[in-house]
C-alpha cells in the first residue's frame, strides 16, 4: 500500500545542545511544506523537548508504548501539527517509563509510522549510550549535527565511527551556529576543516541566528513562518537537498569579511607573516 | 577579536584559535579512532624502537612515532632517523631479567642522570660495531644484555 516507503533518517550528534531538536522540528516543518508525509518521533523520552519546539506538548495523551502494548491506535498517539497536517509527533515514551524501551520495539515504531511517511525523522538522544544505540537501530540513514566547537566536533566523530559500524548509510552532515565573522577571524573552526576532519558531505550550514530562541520561546519553528529568518533559511535549504534537489551550499564566512580578517589576509597572503 | 591578540597574531606572536582547535582535534581525533591509550602507544613505541635498534643505529634525539589521521583513515607514523646501518644485527633481547640484582643496581643511576646515559649509549655502539660484538654495547660485558636493551627507552621518555 506504499509503494515508496518512508525513508528513516535519525538526526544525532552525541554532544548535548548542539541543535538536534531544533532541526528536527523545523526539517519537519519545512518537509511538510514541500509536500512530503513527515512524523518525526522523539526518541529521547527521558528528556523529550521535541513537542515544545513545535508548540504541541498539550496536545499529547498517548505515546508509542501505549501503540506496541495496544492500548491504543498509532493514530490516536499520533499528534498532528495544526498549521501542517502533513507532519504529525510520536513521542516515544514519557520519563516515567524509562525502562521499557528496547532496540526492538524502537524499530517496530519507526516501521509502523513508516508505512503511512515519506520521511522519519527520529529526534535522537545525546550520548552515544542505549538510547542512541536504540535509535541508531531504527534508522536506515543519518543527519549528523555538530558546531564549530572542538568538543562538539569530537562527539560527532564517535557517533560518526558507530554509525558506521551500524551500517547506517548514508551519513550526512550539518554544521549549526557558524559564526561567519569568527571564521572569517579564525577564531572559529572553519567550515572545510570541520568537513575535512569528519569526512562527511555537507548537507547544510546553519549560521549563529538569535531568531531561534525567539521561535523556540513560541513553540513555532523558524520554517514555519513565511518571512525569512537566516537560519530559517537555511533549514529549507537542507528540506531540499534531502529531497535530491539541487541547492548550491554558500559559505557565509568567505562572503564577507570583516575589516581586520581581510587585513590579516592580506598579510597572509604577502607572507610576511 | 581583543585587540592584544589582534597584535599578537599581526607580530606573529601567535596563530590564530582556530588553527590551534584544528590541530588539537586532529590529534585527540586519532587517538580516539584507534583507541589507544598514550601508554600503549609509548609501549609500542618503545618495542618498535628496540626493534629498529637491533639493524640500524638510530638518532634517538629525533625519534617521532605518532598517529597521524586523514578522512577517516589512521596511520601510524614512524620518523627514526638513521645514523648508520649495523653491520651485523644485535641478538634479539629477552623480556624479564634473570637477575633483579642487576636492574636495581642501574635503575637509580639512569634516573639520577638520564642525558649522558643516553649519550653513553651511542656511543658505545660504535665502539662495539667493530668487533662486532654481540652483547648490547651500552653495558659494560659482564652486565646483563637484556635489561640494558629494555632501559634503553626509557631512556628516550625521560629526555
Amino acid at each position: 500500500m506504499n509503494p515508496a516507503p518512508a525513508r528513516i533518517i535519525l538526526i544525532c550528534s552525541g554532544k548535548g545542545g548542539v541543535g538536534k531538536t531544533t532541526l528536527t522540528a523545523n526539517l519537519g516543518i519545512a518537509l511538510a511544506k514541500l509536500g512530503e508525509r513527515t512524523t518525526v518521533l522523539d526518541a529521547d523520552f527521558g528528556l523529550r523537548n521535541l513537542d515544545l519546539l513545535l508548540g504541541l506538548e498539550n496536545r499529547i495523551v498517548y505515546t508509542a508504548q501505549e501503540v506496541l502494548a495496544e492500548t491504543c491506535r498509532l493514530e490516536q498517539a499520533l499528534v498532528k501539527h495544526k498549521q501542517q497536517p502533513l507532519l504529525s509527533l510520536l513521542p516515544a515514551g514519557n520519563p516515567r517509563m524509562l525502562e521499557w524501551l528496547t532496540p526492538d520495539d524502537m524499530k517496530k515504531i519507526a516501521d509502523l509510522v513508516a508505512v503511512q511517511s515519506d520521511f522519519v525523522l527520529i529526534d535522537c538522544p545525546a550520548g552515544v549510550e542505549q538510547g542512541f544505540k536504540n535509535a541508531a537501530l531504527a534508522a536506515q540513514e543519518a543527519i549528523v549535527i555538530t558546531t564549530p566547537e572542538i568538543s562538539a566536533v569530537r562527539d560527532a566523530d564517535r557517533v560518526i565511527g558507530l554509525l558506521h559500524s551500524m551500517n547506517v548509510e548514508p551519513v550526512q552532515l550539518v554544521l549549526n551556529r557558524v559564526r561567519p565573522k569568527m571564521v572569517a577571524n579564525q577564531e572559529m573552526l572553519a567550515v572545510d576543516a570541520v568537513t575535512d576532519i569528519l569526512a562527511l558531505p555537507l548537507l547544510g550550514l546553519v549560521v549563529e541566528d538569535e531568531q531561534v530562541i525567539v521561535s523556540t520561546n513560541r513553540g513555532e519553528p523558524l520554517t514555519l513562518a513565511e518571512t525569512g529568518s537566516a537560519a530559517g533559511r537555511a533549514y529549507h535549504n537542507i528540506a531540499k537537498r534531502l529531497r535530491g534537489e539541487n541547492v548550491p551550499l554558500i559559505d557565509p564566512s568567505k562572503e564577507r569579511k570583516g575589516l581586520r580578517a581581510r587585513f590579516l589576509s592580506k598579510f597572509r597572503q604577502v607572507g610576511l607573516f | 577579536m581583543a585587540l592584544l591578540d589582534f597584535i599578537q597574531q599581526l607580530l606573529g606572536l601567535q596563530k590564530p584559535s582556530a588553527e590551534t582547535a584544528k590541530e588539537r582535534l586532529q590529534l585527540v581525533l586519532a587517538h580516539d579512532r584507534s583507541d589507544l591509550n598514550p601508554e600503549l602507544l609509548e609501549q609500542m613505541r618503545r618495542e618498535i624502537l628496540e626493534v629498529v635498534q637491533k639493524y640500524v643505529e638510530i638518532d634517538l634525539e629525533e625519534v617521532d612515532v605518532s598517529l597521524a589521521t586523514e578522512d577517516r583513515v589512521t596511520a601510524l607514523v614512524a620518523n627514526l632517523p638513521i645514523r648508520r646501518a649495523r653491520l651485523k644485527p644485535l641478538p634479539t633481547a629477552h623480556a624479564g631479567s634473570p637477575d633483579s640484582g642487576a636492574t636495581h643496581a642501574e635503575g637509580p643511576a639512569e634516573a639520577g642522570d638520564p642525558p649522558e646515559s643516553a649519550s653513553s649509549e651511542a656511543d658505545p655502539i660504535t665502539e662495539a660495531e667493530a668487533p662486532s660484538e654481540p652483547l648490547d654495547p651500552s653495558e659494560p660485558p659482564d652486565a646483563s644484555g637484556e635489561t640494558a636493551h629494555l632501559d634503553a627507552p626509557g631512556d628516550l621518555q625521560s629526555t
